[in-house]
């Protein structure tokens, strides 16, 4: 199997409620897919089902060709940007480290090495809780990437950053799929500051999916049908603004070029 | 009484002993405590070790024993209720409640009333048995062990639970581990320091290491340094003082410790900007 990834035949249902079912999706090495949805959508529960953290309703779900589960060490994790406290005895090369296992000497290297890829080296001795949040989500990426991970899962790393750390950020997570050959599935609630980057886009949304490039799915005939009312696409320059019946879906609020 | 003399007695010997145990195990898990917020699930199971303890003594005039079995029952009830969730707070409050209420009552049907009560709360660790101190040293042998092997992924769940359990990290497993070992830190801190004093031991040395040092590595080097530095230098002045409680002298110092960590800590940070 070539695929980085697979789902055949997914379904999830939670508490009776079917979040998508009939998913076919094959991740390609290098691929770089948006996952995007309202809320309640089910976007971290696809990720949650490719780390083996929870088991698909129906179908099947392999990474690298084993089930999830078995697969763990070859995914990498970028979560949303959290708070750490000011006073946690916690430095960056500590919380890359974490996710180190090989012999204890070759350790410091490891992580002095993800730091450098980065840009991260500067603030490796500082307190986690004293750097920005766009410090901590290059800390994240080199915490994720470690181990050469051919799969990066990242849920809405951008959130709650700046436009210029949000734009830092993204394109240093795709200069470093590049590198590597690395697969991205990257769950967002706004397309723009990935659109640059995204070669194929997964829609879930009310119960339903859509799958193809950006051009395909943002399209008001496609998103009308996932949604099951009218929505509007429009295009302003380089950026998507989808309009449903209630204003604005899924935009980039304040996001200026 | 000199000192000296002292010293040569079996019972300041042990004392010296125990406290130098309880304080490695204190200093160990006072990192993870203060990290995971669990101060007051320490205030609640060492106030629960009362329980236990008064309950010991009741049934088997072994308050050691009953407050060790106590911890664990503790441990498994504060896990079993959630006390890894959200209303951990809450939880711990109520079983607290409960607890210490059950505990006055076994008291008041024990004879020795008003010094056992004394004892547990403030700490005698120049009372304790042979046997009891026997028992002190192996649970607290089989903590330390314990805490040394699972530290690392411990850290890892207790500052970064999410990533931790993307990559397969036990995160609840690891927390119930903890609060059990938390539970038996406790306890065992509570015969050197009382119950109502524990946290002297197992928060005061991590608050001031935390505040020195950024390397979680260092921190429990510190804590663990600062943890023995007030548990031997307090049962010392206790003997040398021959009337006052080692309690009083372990507070006092981990207490002054920790305000000088502030102090060390806030120069620094004008000279540092």
């Amino acid at each position: 199997m070539s695929a980085v990834a697979e789902l055949r035949g997914a379904a999830m249902r939670l508490g009776g409620r079917t979040l998508w079912e009939r998913l076919d999706l094959a991740i390609e090495a290098g691929e770089f897919i948006a996952v995007l949805g309202p809320n309640g959508a089910g976007k971290t529960t696809l990720l949650k089902v490719l780390l083996g953290l929870v088991e698909l309703s129906e179908g099947t779900a392999a990474v690298a060709g084993r089930p999830p589960r078995e697969g763990r060490d070859r995914i990498g994790y970028v979560p949303q940007l959290r708070a750490f406290d000011r006073e946690l005895p916690l430095r960056g090369r500590d919380l890359v480290g974490f996710v180190y296992d090989g012999p204890r000497q070759a350790g410091r290297s490891a992580v002095d090495a993800a730091l450098e890829a980065v840009g991260a080296s500067g603030y490796a001795d500082a307190p986690v809780g004293r750097l920005s949040g766009g410090e901590q989500q290059r800390l994240r990426i080199a915490q994720a990437l470690l181990a050469r991970p051919p799969l990066l899962l990242c849920d809405e790393p951008l959130l709650s950053l700046d436009i210029s750390h949000q734009q830092e950020v993204t394109a240093l997570l795709d200069r470093r799929r590049h590198q590597d050959g690395t697969a991205v599935v990257f769950v967002t609630h706004e397309i723009n500051p990935v659109l640059p980057y995204v070669d194929r886009v997964l829609y879930l949304a009310a119960g339903r999916w859509a799958i193809g490039s950006p051009a395909e799915v943002f399209t008001g005939e496609r998103l009308s049908e996932l949604y099951g009312t009218t929505i509007d696409v429009v295009r302003v320059r380089d950026r998507i603004v989808v309009l449903g019946a209630d204003g604005e879906i899924e935009t980039c609020h304040h996001h200026v070029h | 009484m000199n000192l000296g003399l002292y010293l040569e007695q079996s019972f300041a010997q042990h004392a010296l002993i125990a406290g130098a145990l309880v304080a490695v195990i204190c200093g160990l898990i006072g990192p993870f405590v203060v990290m995971r917020r669990m101060a007051f699930a320490v205030h609640g199971t060492s106030e629960l070790a009362f329980t236990g303890a008064a309950g010991g003594l009741l049934v088997a005039g072994n308050a050691v024993a009953g407050a060790l079995i106590g911890a664990v029952v503790v441990a498994g009830l504060l896990t079993a209720l959630g006390a890894e969730e959200r209303d951990r707070d809450s939880t711990i409050g109520v079983v607290l409640a409960f607890g210490l209420g059950a505990g006055v009552f076994m008291l008041s049907k024990y004879d020795g009333f008003a010094t056992a009560a004394t004892n547990i709360l403030f700490g005698d660790i120049f009372g304790v048995s042979n046997g009891q101190l026997w028992l002190l040293l192996v649970i607290g042998l089989v903590v330390a062990a314990v805490m040394v092997s699972i530290r690392r992924p411990l850290l890892f769940a207790s500052v970064d639970a999410e990533v931790a359990a993307a990559r397969g990290v036990p995160v609840r497993a690891l927390g119930a581990v903890f609060m059990l070992v938390l539970a038996l830190t406790v306890t065992e801190a509570a015969q050197i320091v009382g119950t109502l004093l524990v946290l002297s031991l197992a928060i005061s040395p991590a608050a001031a290491a935390q505040r020195l040092t950024a390397s979680p590595v260092a921190v429990t080097w510190l804590s663990i340094g600062f943890a023995l530095l007030a548990t031997e230098g307090g049962i010392l002045a206790s003997l040398a003082s021959d009337t006052v409680k080692p309690s009083v002298f372990i507070t006092a110092i981990s207490f002054g410790i920790y305000l000088t960590a502030r102090l060390v800590s806030a120069r620094r940070s004008v000279a540092y900007g």
